[in-house]
């Protein structure tokens, strides 16, 4: 790679050796994949390590010795949820002992830390930096080191945004220099699709399943998806802002999509159309009966896999304001026509600090909260991590969340029917 | 850099050659993953534990679910899923419970990148990583094979 003199001031120790060794681990990752420079980020940062868990020991000496030599980053940045929030989603005593004194009990310290160096605000805690609420909204073509792969994913193929998939660790560090390796999704070339998805289903597919089905086919390639604007139109309203979120989310955890292109709705594929699909470009076509097969491999790890469930998580990556407003409707309303006041269920809505303020100014949330659902702004999968919850048979309309715990995945209409109507089919 | 089978001395030994990410040399067991090895799901219960080896906890993989991870050769196409991926390399190696090699049949991803770079240049580790050893290679080595690693990325699989 080729640096500039200031750059090479900063590898040679001009600025210290902290900040020599960040650059030389930027630059050397950057070399691996034939980045010839680096590019000065141009938004605020993202960043995935939002949980104090004791055990990452490397991320705390390193932030001490990133504050101990005064350095902070050159943009604010937003970070992942926190892991707990005792008040809505309630924990006994084992439990609490477990997460604040073993698991998460670098946590105070960690936020602390995080302030030091640049932290946006006291309630920038969301895996959604890119809502409106939260306002970490990078604009097309905008630079960023981000990290959280449903971040990464949703900034690159809904906002244009050009960014690649970042480890926890080099955002911060890519961060401090200002600046991040030229390489891949930064490149036009590396935005340009290796597989070409039909879609042929009889009716728009559950987000997370067809995420999930194009994730595990693509891996980290970019798909150029055709015939989903047929379903979900042209114009990126909120609705359909939602759908690409999960879409993508669930893309980018069973695989590790990090663009994705949708004919004739996201910004590039409008822009360029299929000048963005690769000659040799693969095909992959998902039908009804693809997506059914792609749902039915999940395992279910539960114990007893006829338990009642004990918990429900909805929000994985965190809900929209229109997915918040939907979910307490349809809950209601399907509580209503089956005569209840009460959901059969414990179930817990995460979406970010700033999504639940607004919505706790209305009405409809003081009439969800009656059903007995919970509105947290935690990270679900920082809660299900607890090993004591591992044992819990926990569902989830989250096929990421399914990934990464053993938690069960329902369909949305399964979820609504178990929480809310005549229980488990 | 281009694969290519360097040698094939016998029906028991094969050759191949990779890009050095981080080198070394050593032999020991292969233990074989034929999809992508999602980091966080494999790696997070083990670590979250403080245990002393790796068990893989991911239910999404069966060529490693519940299989012993620490210490052994890795053979791999890439890593997949969270973003959390390379601090949990870093970490893994920072425990002295990661494999001892990883070996990609493709091109690093970025994610298993940052972590062998952060735990080659922060922790001190001795893990190492070789890249772009194709689809041969991943569809020949089976878990158990034994493989020699030589500082130049060449792999030696005895079956």
């Amino acid at each position: 790679m080729e640096l500039t003199q200031e750059e090479l001031d900063i590898l040679n120790g001009k600025e210290g050796e902290t900040k020599a060794k960040i650059m030389k681990t930027v630059v050397e990752f950057g070399d691996v994949f034939g980045a010839k420079r680096l590019v000065p980020i141009t938004h605020e940062g993202h960043l995935v390590t939002s949980f104090g868990i004791g055990l990452i020991k490397p991320l705390f000496r390193i932030m001490d010795e990133i504050i101990a030599a005064g350095i902070k980053t050159v943009y604010p940045f937003t970070i992942d949820p926190r892991p707990i929030d005792y008040e809505n989603v309630k924990c006994n005593v084992l439990n609490k002992l477990i997460f604040s004194k073993i698991m998460y009990s670098q946590q105070k310290r960690y936020e602390e830390q995080l302030k030091e160096i640049g932290l946006r605000g006291e309630n920038d805690f969301s895996c959604t930096c890119y809502m409106d609420e939260v306002g970490n909204i990078p604009k097309y073509g905008d630079i960023l080191s981000w990290a959280e792969s449903s971040a990464v994913v949703y900034a690159n193929s809904v906002l244009g945004a050009r960014c690649n998939r970042n480890s926890g660790m080099l955002d911060i560090f890519s961060l401090i220099i200002g600046k991040v390796p030229e390489f891949g999704l930064l490149t036009d070339e590396g935005r340009k699709a290796d597989y070409i998805i039909e879609l042929k289903t009889s009716k728009l597919p559950e987000a997370q399943i067809l995420g999930s089905a194009i994730g595990l086919k693509v891996m980290e390639d970019v798909p150029y998806i055709v015939g989903l604007d047929k379903f979900l139109g042209t114009n990126l309203d909120d609705k359909t802002k939602s759908y690409l979120k999960d879409m993508g989310a669930a893309s980018a955890s069973n695989g590790a999509v990090g663009l994705y292109h949708v004919e004739n709705l996201t910004p590039e594929a409008k822009n360029f159309g299929k000048k963005l699909i690769k000659k040799d470009a693969k095909i992959y076509v998902i039908d009804d009966e693809e997506l059914e097969r792609v749902y039915k491999s999940y395992p279910v790890l539960w114990k007893n896999v006829n338990a009642k469930p004990k918990l429900c998580f909805i929000g994985c990556p965190h809900l929209s304001y229109s997915q918040l407003y939907d979910w307490s409707k349809n809950i209601i309303c399907e509580l209503t026509k089956n005569n209840r006041k009460k959901i059969l269920v414990k179930t817990i809505f995460t979406t970010s600090p700033q999504v639940k303020e607004k919505f706790s100014k209305t009405e409809l949330y003081k009439e969800i909260l009656k059903t007995g659902v919970k509105i947290s702004s935690i990270c679900p999968l920082m809660y299900t991590n607890n090993p004591l919850a591992g044992s819990k048979p926990i569902i989830t309309n989250s096929n990421k969340l399914r990934t990464y715990s053993q938690s069960r995945y329902y369909k949305d209409d399964d979820i609504l029917n178990i929480i809310a109507g005549k229980g488990v089919k | 850099m281009e694969n290519k089978e360097i040698k094939n001395n016998s029906m028991e030994t094969k050759k191949f050659k990779g890009r050095v990410i981080a080198g070394g040399s050593l032999e020991g067991e292969a233990l074989v993953s034929r999809q992508g090895v999602n980091t966080l799901a494999t790696f997070q219960k083990s670590a979250l534990k403080n245990a002393k080896k790796v068990i893989s906890s991911d239910q999404n993989n069966p060529d490693l679910y519940k299989k012993e991870i620490t210490g052994k050769i890795l053979c791999l196409p890439k890593t997949i899923g969270s973003t959390t991926g390379g601090l949990v390399i870093q970490t893994i190696c920072s425990m002295g419970i990661n494999p001892s090699a990883m070996l990609f049949s493709e091109e690093i991803d970025s994610l298993a990148c940052s972590g062998i770079i952060l735990a080659k240049n922060w922790e001190n580790s001795s893990i190492i990583a070789i890249d772009k050893l194709g689809d041969e290679f991943l569809n020949y080595v089976q878990t158990g094979d034994k493989i020699k690693i030589e500082e130049d990325g060449t792999i030696t699989i005895t079956k």
